[in-house]
Parts: C-alpha cells; sequence; structure tokens
C-alpha cells in the first residue's frame, strides 16, 4: 500500500469526486465507494466493505457522510475519517450556497415562482413512491411487529407526536427484540 | 443565540435520522417548519426538490439552506457541523467496535424495527408537503379551495414515475415546466 500522505490525498479527491457527481443519495454513493475503494484501489476486502455499509446505513445521520467516515477511518484512523467528510460534504456545501443565494433572489419571480409549484406535485410524486416501495417491502416481510410499528408510528406522526420520541421508543423495541431474539436462539 | 440554536437542531437531526434518503426528511420538517419558524412550509419543499436536484445529502443540503437563511455564511458552517456531528462519533464508535469484535447482530436488530417507523415518518411529511401543495396552507383544507392543476399534475407525475419509470429528477422538471407554461397560456 502507498504511504499514508498518498492514500490521503487519493482519499480526498476520490470521495470529493463521488461527492460532487452523485445523485441520488447514500445508497448510491456507497455502492460507487465499493467500486473504487475495493474493486479499483484494492485498499478494503470485499466482505470488510460490506460490514463497512452497513455500519454506514444502521449509525445515525446520512449514509453518504457515514460512509466516508467509514472509509477514511478504516484506511488512516480520524485524519482519515476527517479527510474524506471534508471532501464528502465540501460539494454540496458549495453547491448549495450558491443556489440559496440565487433562490431568495428569484423566489418572487413569477414564472420561477409557478415552476417551484409545479415541481412541489413533482417531489410529492417522488416521495409517495419511496413510500409506496418501502411500505411494500415492510409489508411482504409479513413480520407483524415491523406492520403493527409502521401503523403506530404513522398514526403517532400524523397526531403530531415529535419523530424523535418516534425514533426512540421504536428503537429501544428493536433492541428488547434483538435481545430477546439472541437469548432464544442461546438457548436452543 | 441564533448559532447555538442552528446548531443543536441540526445536531438533534443528525442524531435521529436512521436509514439514509428521505429518513431526515420529517425530523428537518419538525425542527424547521414547526419548532423554529425558519422556513416556510413552501420553502421547505423548494428545499426538498433543490435537494433532489443537487448532489449531496438532504440533511447537509438542509443544513446549508437554512444556516444561510438564518444566519449567513456562519450559519451554514455550524448548522453543517451540528448535523454531521453525531455521526461522526457514533460511527467512529461504531467502526472501532466493529474492528474489535466484528459483531453487527444487535445495530441490525434495532434498525430493523427502525425502517417501518422511518417509513410512517416519511409518509406523514410527505403528506404535508403535498397538503400544502394542494391547498396552498394546512388549515384551509376546504374543497372549493383545492389546486386542481396540482392534484392532476401529481396524479400524472406519480404514473410517469411509478408505471413508465421515468427518472424522478426529469418527472420533477416536467411538472415545473408544465405548470409554467399552463400558468402562461392562462389556465
Amino acid at each position: 500500500m502507498e504511504n499514508k500522505k498518498q492514500v490521503l490525498i487519493k482519499l480526498f479527491f476520490s470521495t470529493l469526486y463521488l461527492s460532487a457527481f452523485t445523485f441520488g443519495g447514500g445508497y448510491v454513493i456507497v455502492t460507487l465507494m465499493k467500486k473504487k475503494f475495493v474493486d479499483q484501489y484494492h485498499w478494503i476486502d470485499e466482505d470488510e466493505m460490506l460490514d463497512l455499509v452497513a455500519i454506514a446505513q444502521s449509525a445515525p445521520g446520512a449514509i453518504a457522510v457515514n460512509g466516508a467516515i467509514v472509509v477514511g477511518y478504516k484506511l488512516a484512523g480520524l485524519v482519515g475519517a476527517i479527510t474524506a467528510i471534508t471532501a464528502t460534504i465540501l460539494p454540496p456545501f458549495v453547491i448549495i450556497s450558491l443556489i440559496s443565494f440565487v433562490y431568495t433572489a428569484v423566489r418572487d419571480n413569477v414564472i420561477v415562482s409557478q415552476v417551484l409549484a409545479g415541481m412541489q406535485a413533482g417531489v410529492g410524486a417522488v416521495i409517495a413512491s419511496v413510500v409506496f416501495e418501502m411500505g411494500r417491502g415492510i409489508y411482504h416481510g409479513k413480520n407483524p411487529m415491523s406492520i403493527l410499528i409502521l401503523i403506530g408510528a404513522f398514526i403517532a406522526c400524523t397526531a403530531g407526536v415529535s419523530v424523535i420520541y418516534v425514533v426512540i421508543v421504536c428503537g429501544l423495541i428493536g433492541l428488547i427484540r434483538t435481545c430477546f431474539h439472541n437469548k432464544k436462539e442461546a438457548h436452543s | 443565540m441564533i448559532y447555538f440554536q442552528l446548531f443543536l437542531s441540526f445536531l438533534q437531526i443528525g442524531l435521529f435520522s436512521f436509514g439514509g434518503g428521505y429518513a431526515a426528511m420529517p425530523l428537518i420538517q419538525e425542527q424547521v417548519t414547526e419548532l423554529h419558524s425558519w422556513l416556510s412550509m413552501s420553502e421547505f419543499t423548494d428545499l426538498i426538490t433543490i435537494s433532489q436536484m443537487t448532489p449531496g445529502p438532504i440533511a447537509v443540503n438542509s443544513a446549508t439552506f437554512v444556516g444561510i437563511k438564518i444566519a449567513g455564511v456562519p450559519g451554514a458552517l455550524l448548522a453543517t457541523f451540528g448535523c454531521i456531528l453525531p455521526s461522526c462519533v457514533i460511527v467512529t464508535l461504531i467502526a472501532k467496535l466493529y474492528l474489535k469484535y466484528r459483531n453487527m447482530s444487535l445495530l441490525q436488530g434495532v434498525l430493523n424495527s427502525l425502517r417501518p417507523a422511518v417509513v410512517a415518518m416519511i409518509a406523514s411529511a410527505g403528506i404535508s408537503i403535498l397538503i400544502t401543495a394542494f391547498w396552498g396552507s394546512e388549515t384551509a383544507i376546504s374543497l372549493s379551495g383545492t389546486d386542481w392543476i396540482m392534484v392532476a399534475l401529481f396524479g400524472l407525475a406519480v404514473v410517469l414515475i411509478q408505471k413508465v419509470q421515468m427518472n424522478p429528477i426529469l418527472v420533477m422538471t416536467l411538472m415545473g415546466v408544465a405548470k409554467a407554461v399552463l400558468y402562461v397560456v392562462g389556465i
């Protein structure tokens, strides 16, 4: 493996590139990370990468950010994590900063506001489709507890319960379920 | 004070959003439109639209956008830092434990129960967005006040995404153009 400085420079620019040109969310970016760091650079082996992706997905926060931290940390410790995360947030930070200045300036233009309104209908449809796909996956999982959580959480959110409490309660349910399940497995 | 509030709000968004993609959206909505009136519901929807069309996670995009609007570039930096700080600490810790013990089952178990909750949360936030799109605000829902053009565009967009499998960014752009054209021709 190359020396640490070279690794850091390569890590910085490859994460920067991935972050700047990946549309479509965290799941896409971790796939591209795998291609880059496993298939191209051979820095991480395939099985370990799968576990790193699992960590990125199970920890709170954006998957792209988590993926950058976990890969950076694995390759070069804390310095690696900081390098990768800086490269990951730099492109969206710059792009959104520029857009928000333009947005404030053109928002009140009548044509722009019509376009934005039409896009609201579009983004509503995108979200509806995301919910449909994810909900279908859970329904087909045929786990009564999961379906119960889905319904309960929906009622709670719509009734105005803070989403933070919903996350905490459902996380605790998961913790208890897993401990219970592990114990049962250990017995049998 | 406002800097501290921005930091704290986005810290909570970073800490409690699990599962990626749209999972952060309900938390962002609660923090920036309900607990603090930093964005109107319509501005929030614009933000989600912009996030869809630009690279980068929704949470980081929102932190930058809201931070700049409320407290300029320093605000954006602090909000972004707040939203990635929990990730930095927690992911590094888990990575450390993983490299030592290589056992992920507890974490996966917790995530399995969170996933259905996340779907429910996204659905609920999506409904708020649609209500704003169809009626302008959440307080004035009535049949006569319905914007039927928006309802039709929404229906068309659902068909294009689900049945025609068209790229979502393309669909959103088309709906934006369609609305503007309808306005210009006077419908």
